[in-house]
């Protein structure tokens, strides 16, 4: 690769039943950049997810079931470890992140590893309340302190990560509860991994509703609690101190 | 001679657990808790008198609740174990649907040129043979 091109993106949009909102939410991101290019990963789905993907012009991997957001985020950082992609971001199928932001979200790569679109973080007017924000506070709250940088939203999906990073996820399984973002984040930081955040503005989304349910809420709060305690007992990934190994490929 | 009924009983245990793992539906890692299961009714079953004297001996007064406590005990951790077990199958099985997903991907990415003749040398001849045949029947070995 010569240095003066940048290095291809690969963006990976987990999908499970997101037909409504896939086909603008693809043709979005590629429009944005010439140097993206978007895999969809289909959970799973039981409508057409799959076809206006393809159609919009993504690459789409199939998995034969249902694994859950963790699962279809491992199955693309597998996906961009095959392919050697140096950077990988996660974009949300709904619509709700904004691709013009995928390249604020990847400057952050240039001095970490992993790179979060924070929603809070002085831009835009996404809130929450209740239990959900308790807990939102509260996990930003441990892991800033674990990863020793400010960190306001540690659950948000919108995160680019470079071949560090792909290699500790591809080390690391994330578990069920909350292990696409919590515990993935959390073992990343215990592994070395440096993580940062870009302030972003999240849009409403396209399709599919919003789960606004104080029950929901509670049992976010509590599970949260408990995969940060697991992801805290977790053992750490020995991942390689060079950003540019590939020999496990 | 005490109880012939849970002598039988456990005699039946033991047989269709041999001859399961005498027709290869279960794996001897499974097998092996349940033999020990099996015997150690058997015996207890021959001689009742034994379980009295072990209940004294561990402090239980009542010798049925040893044997309760025993039976609670040993279904904990087959259950257990077999949670376990099917993690790991839960795991695999993960696994085999990325790379299924990723070499699905790739094969339909492939140009229609390459499939027929042998154009590329990885991979080459995967799409003329037989997707079950011979092959894949005889490699049905034991266990591993």
């Amino acid at each position: 690769m010569e240095p003066t091109v940048p290095p291809r993106v690969l963006v990976i949009m987990p999908a499970w039943n997101e037909a409504e909102a896939i086909g603008e939410t693809v043709r979005e991101v590629l429009e944005t950049s010439d140097r993206y290019d978007v895999v969809v990963v289909n959970d799973g789905s039981t409508d057409n997810t799959a076809q206006i993907a393809a159609a919009a012009g993504a690459t789409v991997l199939h998995l034969p079931f249902n694994l859950g957001v963790g699962g279809a985020m491992r199955a693309g950082f597998k996906y961009a470890r095959r392919l050697g992609y140096q950077r990988v971001i996660q974009v949300d199928a709904d619509g709700q992140h904004d691709p013009r932001n995928i390249d604020d979200v990847l400057a952050g790569l240039d001095h970490a590893d992993i790179s979060i679109g924070a929603r809070f973080a002085d831009r835009g007017n996404y809130t929450v309340s209740g239990p959900r924000r308790w807990a939102m506070v509260f996990l930003a709250r441990v892991i800033s302190s674990l990863a020793r940088t400010r960190l306001t939203d540690v659950t948000s999906g919108f995160r680019a990560g470079n071949e560090r990073a792909i290699d500790q996820y591809l080390d690391h399984y994330p578990a069920e509860y909350l292990g696409d973002t919590i515990d993935s984040l959390v073992v990343a930081v215990r592994s070395g991994c440096k993580v940062t955040q870009v302030p972003v503005e999240m849009r409403a989304r396209r399709g599919g509703k919003p789960s606004h349910n104080p029950v929901k809420a509670a049992i976010y709060l509590g599970r949260s609690v408990f995969a940060l305690f697991f992801a805290l007992t977790r053992k750490r990934s020995h991942i390689a101190s060079t950003a540019h190994d590939l020999t496990g490929a | 001679m005490g109880n012939i009924a849970a002598f039988l009983l456990a005699l039946v245990i033991v047989a269709m657990v041999i001859e399961m793992l005498r027709r290869k539906k279960l794996r001897e890692k499974y097998a092996a808790l349940w033999l020990v299961v099996g015997i150690a009714t058997l015996v207890l079953a021959a001689f009742p008198r034994l379980l009295n004297i072990v209940a004294e001996f561990v402090g239980v007064q009542l010798p049925s609740n040893l044997l309760f406590i025993m039976s609670i005990l040993m279904l904990m951790g087959v259950c257990l174990h077999l949670s376990w077990e099917i993690s790991v199958v839960e795991d695999e099985t993960r696994t085999l649907a990325e790379e299924v997903a990723i070499l699905r991907s790739q094969i339909e990415a492939l140009p229609a040129s390459t499939l027929p003749p042998r154009g590329n040398t990885i991979g080459t001849d995967f799409r003329t043979r037989p997707i079950i045949g011979a092959a894949d029947a005889s490699n049905e070995g034991p266990d591993n």
